[in-house]
């Protein structure tokens, strides 16, 4: 029994960085959970968006969703953060850098939610958009109360899975002035405070582990419910 | 296969493009301002045998460790050539080991990195605007200091309201500095943490603080003044410098024999004037005037 | 799709509105670009001191820039192509292990696999450069930059691969046991060679996540293309105009890297006409096997 507790202590010992500042990674931790939640809502909206600018009748809106899929799907989340961070107080646009961060995410991601949500919407067959139609439903009508809600239910799946993606994305905002965020961490108390790293770089991984391992469960969930036989 | 002009006028400026770099027309490149000095580069030096220095002089190559993205400190140019008076200092040692310029290696230190680089053995030592204290020290050992730097405060020309490190807490500043640094951990007491921004380079601070993003980049007195002497009186400095940051020579842990010897050449450049030409090469063209070396730590 | 489900072919009313949505928008487009241009301009943004190094060859500074973008960019798709390489091997292994497996290691699989797919692939790569050389493996920078990649990527293809093979028929491994082959036999020369074509797009569009990714090396200063822009700045001091042109590079790269997939897709399924899709699939998704594992980003 002795050698086991021994261990057991040593273990233990072996994460007082992470135990002494406990208080630290929870904070750090609901930040960055603050800053996923806003990003997943933002990025769903304005991804919904562009697959509706995708599917449009009007050809310059069906421009301005292909570019915008073309473009944020192709480009490192690190360059588009940079621009967010740099280049929108040079056209005047100020603001703070957590909404620069989220505006980033919310970018970036939304390509990958547009893409989801398109395939989705290619996945309901003609029938029911040629039957909204025949009873006299507007595009938009047929779009809102007829496309979507069914296509909404195809896409719980790759949706979940762009969402868990943006989760982990979001460990590189901490370099463009978001403060206080999980990946953080590591430099406050490793560089400046100068703890041994890898205790603390375990904790930090255990922190997104929680969040995406909880989503990709939810998910799981919500996919049972959803799910629909066609 | 047709190509659309668009893709033909792209390609055409690639091509030009490549052959340009390939042709690689040397011009001076970027930020250097003069010629750097030249140090004395000791012939056949003799060291005890099993010291650092008999290895290194018997390698004749070094590895160092310095920033690669600080103005006046340690740069890399475009065409790969080092400036900065971290770069020249290093110089100086190696000199002394027998090395010449060419053969150093350098290598990228950041701030958040630099013990481990020693730790880890990927470096012989790091000069890189490295404040000696206490913690360090516990993991490294530091021969000098060579430069006593401090940290002070730059804001915009029309701020009047920030005047030193105290008045930034009422004002409710937001304040800048580099992530994982000395100066991210002196300017906590006088902050609140949501007025605190860190970035991975103070250029980026000082490109925040241009665009009215933040109101306050804080780091050593002389990375600022560089900014402040390039901004054609857009930023300046307020108050005091606040802090005392000695710049030392991180070496291995313990390396009582190599601090000694980088002491001894710290001294002797000071003597033969390479210390102060190092300076007026490099930091000098925006300080006023060239500082004396330090007094040196005992090594022990 | 030709003529399009979710709405009618316009009559000529709904086409006057379409033409006038049209102009609506072309001018708002307009007018927001042209604004950010002044903007841009009155900040001193357009001038030739920024952007001359970047586009005018005459530029004294035009062939150092370049050579250290092109240089610091070969880097990027070195690393790129050893992990998907690499990625390809660990995945392909993972999943056929485990479909081959006693249960116990399929478990150890399945919590590997959910372990690295749950971690963001910067700590993945942090992580390597971190922990490798305390256990005494000391690499090139590089090799940390690929492992940390691999170790997440490959998670992914060993998804991707497990669906390949699960997509087809029945038949062929029944007729490959019937014959007499082992089931490692059968996996090797019959399911794989097949199931590897149906992943191609997929493995495609994985490899525009691995070179993205890439870029996050200067995280552990392997001297990639951000890393250089992160020096190249102090010199040029054009971190806007640098970065726009990182941009424009690897949007190119990865639009035609996703053209191919395309471009392959077509190929396979006209090869085969009756293109299986993965298993759990809606039977009717578009031709993008496992959508959300390959497209969902680094």
């Amino acid at each position: 029994m002795q050698p086991v507790i021994s261990f057991l202590g040593a273990v233990v010992g072996y994460f007082d960085p992470v135990i002494d500042n406990i208080g630290l990674f929870a904070d750090a931790f609901l930040h960055t959970l603050e800053i996923v939640v806003y990003a997943a809502v933002g990025s769903l909206a304005l991804g919904t968006v562009v697959a509706a600018f995708r599917v449009s009748p009007v050809s310059p809106l069906r421009w301005v969703g292909t570019s915008w899929v073309t473009v944020f799907r192709n480009c490192p989340l690190t360059v588009v953060l940079f621009f967010c961070a740099f280049g929108l107080p040079e056209i005047g646009i100020n603001g703070a850098y957590f909404w620069f961060g989220v505006t980033g995410l919310v970018l970036y991601t939304s390509a990958f939610v547009s893409e989801a949500v398109r395939s989705g919407i290619n996945s309901v067959s003609a029938g029911q958009a040629e039957a909204a139609r025949a009873i006299g439903l507007t595009f938009r009508q047929s779009m809102g109360q007829v496309v979507f809600p069914q296509a909404f239910r195809t896409v719980v799946p790759p949706l979940g899975s762009v969402i868990i993606a943006m989760i982990k994305n979001s460990a590189i905002v901490g370099a463009f002035g978001v403060g206080n965020e999980l990946f953080s961490v590591h430099a406050t108390l490793v560089s400046a405070r100068g703890l041994a790293l890898i205790p603390v770089l375990l904790g930090v991984a255990a922190g997104y582990l929680i969040i995406t391992l909880t989503g990709g469960a939810l998910l799981g969930v919500l996919e049972r419910k959803v799910a629909i036989a066609r | 296969m047709r190509w659309n002009p668009m893709l033909r006028v792209g390609a055409a400026v690639f091509a030009v493009g490549l052959v340009a770099a390939a042709c690689g027309q040397q011009e001076s490149l970027g930020g250097g301002g003069g010629q750097a000095p030249e140090y004395e580069v000791v012939q056949d030096p003799r060291f005890a045998p099993g010291t650092t220095m008999a290895e290194l002089s018997e390698a004749g190559t070094i590895r160092i460790g310095t920033k690669f993205d600080q103005p006046l400190f340690g740069l890399r140019n475009l065409d790969g050539q080092m400036r900065g008076f971290d770069v020249e200092i290093a110089k100086i040692i190696s000199g002394q080991l027998g090395i010449a310029p060419e053969d150093i290696e350098w290598v990228q230190s950041p701030s958040a990195q630099r013990e481990d680089l020693i730790e880890r053995g990927e470096v012989d030592m790091v000069v890189a605007t490295y404040t000696i204290n206490d913690e360090r020290a516990q993991r490294v050992s530091f021969a000098g200091p060579y430069y006593q730097a401090g940290q002070i405060l730059m804001v915009r020309s029309d701020n009047q309201e920030i005047t030193g490190p105290d008045s930034l807490r009422g004002s409710g500043a937001r304040v800048c500095t580099v992530t994982g640094s000395t100066p991210s951990e002196n300017i906590r007491p006088f902050i609140e943490e949501s007025q605190l921004v860190l970035f991975q380079q103070y250029s980026q601070c000082r490109d925040a603080l241009g665009t009215d993003q933040v109101d306050v980049v804080t780091t050593d007195n002389v990375i600022l003044l560089g900014y402040v002497a390039n901004s054609e009186g857009q930023f300046k400095l307020v108050g005091d410098t606040f802090t005392e940051e000695p710049y030392g020579v991180g070496i291995p842990k313990g390396d009582v024999q190599f601090c000694l010897f980088i002491n001894q050449a710290l001294t002797e450049a000071a003597g033969t004037g390479a210390y102060q030409r190092a300076w007026e090469a490099t930091a000098g063209t925006v300080a006023e005037e060239t500082p004396e070396l330090p007094e040196l730590n005992s090594c022990r | 799709m030709s003529t399009p489900v979710l709405y009618d072919n316009p009559g000529p009313r709904s086409r006057r509105r379409i033409a006038v949505a049209s102009v609506i928008t072309g001018i708002g487009l307009l007018a927001a670009v042209t604004l950010v241009l002044v903007q841009l301009y009155q900040r001193g943004e357009l001038s030739e001191a920024k952007w001359g190094p970047l586009v005018n060859p005459y530029n004294p500074l035009f062939a150092a820039a370049w050579t250290g973008l092109l240089q610091a960019l070969a880097r990027n798709v070195y690393a790129a192509a050893l992990a998907m390489v690499l990625s390809l091997a660990v995945g392909t292994m993972l999943a056929l292990t485990r479909i081959t497996s006693a249960a116990w290691y399929r478990w150890a699989v399945v919590g590997f696999i959910e372990l690295f797919r749950g971690l963001p692939v910067v700590i993945a790569i942090f992580l390597a450069y971190r922990i490798l050389p305390e256990l005494g493996v000391e690499l090139p920078r590089v090799w940390y930059l690929v492992i940390g990649l691999t170790a997440y990527n490959s998670v992914v293809i060993a998804e991707i691969v497990r669906s390949g093979v699960a997509s087809l028929p029945r038949g062929q491994a029944e007729a490959a046991s019937s014959i007499g082959l082992t089931r490692g036999q059968s996996l090797r020369l019959v399911q794989l060679p097949q199931a590897f074509r149906v992943m191609l797009p997929a493995l495609i569009s994985q490899l525009v996540v691995v070179f993205k990714d890439t870029s996050l090396g200067f995280i552990i200063l392997f001297p990639e293309v951000l890393s250089f822009a992160g020096i190249a700045i102090q010199s040029l001091d054009n971190p806007l105009q640098l970065y726009f042109v990182i941009a424009v590079i690897f949007i190119t790269i990865n639009y035609l890297l996703s053209r191919l997939a395309v471009y392959v897709e077509r190929r396979v399924s006209r090869a085969r006409p009756t293109s299986p899709t993965p298993a759990g699939a809606a039977p009717h998704t578009e031709p993008q096997p496992l959508a959300g594992t390959s497209t969902t980003g680094g």
